[in-house]
């Protein structure tokens, strides 16, 4: 991706940014993504002025059965093996489905993927309006210095992933931003939070339309927070269930952070126990699809990103 | 007046009647492993997974609501192991702790549930004119001093009032505009003619429009989107439960 561009240390200057992709339901029952897609559906909209916009519920499946997926997760199986793996009768309907959406808005890594391709996403945790992407992306982490500059709802905070293997949807496009938003429990819909992510969708395109109209975004630092590791509920031995839940002085405290000693669970029967090792942020706290992944919560360090001012160039 | 009951000997306490909500799992699970305490002198108390399948796969139910298989139909469907998983459950729960409306049955049954509705503790009653149960959901809201010591033979229960909601209509989705709840967060509050209800996906709001205030409850219940309910509404009442004693 780094080749495609005249970089510099002080400006990136790129193509327009004229095909954008939204994609809702990725996890069925995850419904503001779900009803955000089907109103710009029946709104017919996919133009508007200097970029196309294709909507797309990611997860039909699951979206019916108001299920995270069917059978296996589908926003892990974006993965340059899975996405170029032969397809059988035992090929999971999720790894057919990313294929599918490879095809129709990548492929990834090529030049006919989309500019932008924005992932639609609520957790049950208190993480407020928080956009994910992977650290490479200097065009979402505009997007994020954008949305955080005009959003007054609520505060905006992202998680960079610092990863090479890059597994989600939003890899698909030539860049790619994911908007979580919670706390919304799964297979419901709230009003504050559905205002919340159409507010962040319609700030996206903005910026798009600012770029795409030839202003130079100017270069700056933001914070942001890059997982460090995950911490599992204390479990049974021998039946694996967990013995305890999040303690409530850690439960809806994304963000915050966390010292050693502090509290992380209450045991069932009344114990508590304490965080050990350094301070650190915690995010996806309580996250209930989650616990068959065994995290209790991510534990995230704080960074300053340097980014580059960019432009785009118009091409003739 | 006074009612006089017979001793309430056998009390069951349920859990995973809905096998997603978690607090009656563990709670049950905990005290199946461990009774202690549960236990009081001169009650027997039972605690009980209803529907192990669904809590196995962490969902609502397998094949229909267990908590609405309880019917005289279902209670006598022949056909055994044809039978929808939870209609099996119901008739082997109605053979453990019931029959249902006879004197085998144990007297008291707990239901744990949860809700993704901002309604706190709240306490469900079939009846309003069970006087055992008015007496025991006041004693839970003001348990006072009685629970110290043995319980003298005789002891009466004064007559008191409780504050409860009578279930009145249940409100569905605005269809067709396809809405969000506006009014969130707010059970128990008073919903008033005029107020917003509803925000539709492009912004616009619903107001309610009733003939008078009610009090809104199990707002935005997640599982009752399939049942086509938004909401209940409610109407504030005082019930009045007679002084009750054991026989």
């Amino acid at each position: 991706m780094e080749g495609k561009y005249m970089k510099d240390m002080e400006h990136i200057s790129l193509p327009p940014l004229s095909r954008v992709a939204i994609c809702g339901g990725t996890h069925g029952n995850e419904l503001s993504g779900v009803y955000m897609v089907r109103e710009m559906q029946k709104k017919k909209v996919h133009q508007t002025e200097s970029v196309s916009i294709t909507t797309v519920l990611s997860n039909p499946r699951a979206v019916d059965a108001c299920r995270r997926y069917m059978e296996k997760d589908l926003n892990r199986c974006f993965t340059d093996a899975l996405l170029s793996a032969p397809i059988t009768d035992s090929t999971p309907y999720e790894v057919r489905r990313a294929q599918e959406l490879n095809a129709q808005l990548g492929p990834k890594g090529t030049p006919e993927a989309v500019d932008l391709l924005c992932d639609l996403h609520n957790t049950t945790a208190n993480m407020g309006m928080c956009l994910i992407f992977y650290s490479f992306d200097w065009i979402a982490l505009h997007i994020y210095n954008y949305i955080q500059s005009k959003m007054t709802s609520a505060p905006v905070t992202a998680i960079q992933m610092d990863i090479s293997e890059t597994y989600s949807l939003e890899s698909v496009g030539k860049h790619g931003i994911a908007i979580e938003v919670g706390p919304q429990p799964h297979g419901v819909t709230r009003a504050d939070i559905f205002n919340l992510m159409k507010e962040a969708v319609d700030l996206t395109i903005e910026c798009l339309q600012k770029l795409n109209s030839g202003s130079t975004f100017e270069g700056g630092k933001v914070e942001a927070y890059t997982l460090v590791k995950s911490v599992d509920y204390p479990r049974d031995p021998t039946t694996n269930n967990i013995t305890a839940a999040i303690h409530p002085q850690l439960q809806d405290n994304d963000f915050k952070l966390l010292k050693p000693g502090d509290p992380i669970f209450l045991s069932f029967s009344g114990e508590t126990v304490k965080h050990e090792g350094e301070e650190l942020y915690p995010v996806f706290v309580n996250e209930c699809a989650y616990y068959e992944k065994k995290i209790a919560f991510h534990l995230a360090k704080k960074v300053t990103v340097t980014f580059p001012s960019v432009s785009v160039k118009k091409v003739d | 007046m006074s009612s006089c009951l017979n001793e309430a000997r056998r009390v069951a306490i349920f859990g995973g009647t809905h096998g997603n909500e978690m607090s009656g799992v563990t709670l049950v699970n905990l005290w199946v492993k461990n009774s202690a305490e549960i236990q009081r002198k001169r009650v027997e108390t039972k605690p009980f997974i209803t529907n192990p399948k669904a809590v196995e796969k962490c969902t609502r139910y397998v094949d229909t609501d267990l908590n609405r298989a309880f019917t005289p139909e279902n209670l006598s469907a022949p056909g055994g192991d044809n039978l929808p998983y939870e209609v099996q459950r119901a008739q082997e729960i109605n053979r453990l702790f019931g029959p249902k409306e006879s004197p085998d049955a144990y007297d008291v049954i707990f239901d744990l549930h949860n809700t993704t509705s901002n309604m706190g503790c709240t306490l469900i009653l079939e009846s309003s004119k069970d006087h055992f149960n008015l007496q025991m959901m006041h004693y839970i809201k003001h348990p006072v001093g009685l629970e110290v010591g043995p319980q003298p033979q005789g002891m009466e229960f004064p007559p008191c009032t409780v504050e409860a909601f009578r279930v009145l209509e249940r409100i569905d989705y605005p269809r067709d505009a396809n809405g969000n709840i506006v009014a969130m967060d707010c059970d128990w509050e008073p919903l008033n003619p005029g107020d917003p209800m509803f925000q539709t996906f492009d912004g616009k709001t619903i107001r309610y429009h009733g003939p008078g205030t009610v009090y809104p409850t199990f707002i935005n219940e997640a599982a009752y989107y399939e049942k086509q309910q938004a909401f209940v509404t409610t109407r504030r009442e005082a019930l009045v439960a007679s002084a009750i004693r054991k026989v």
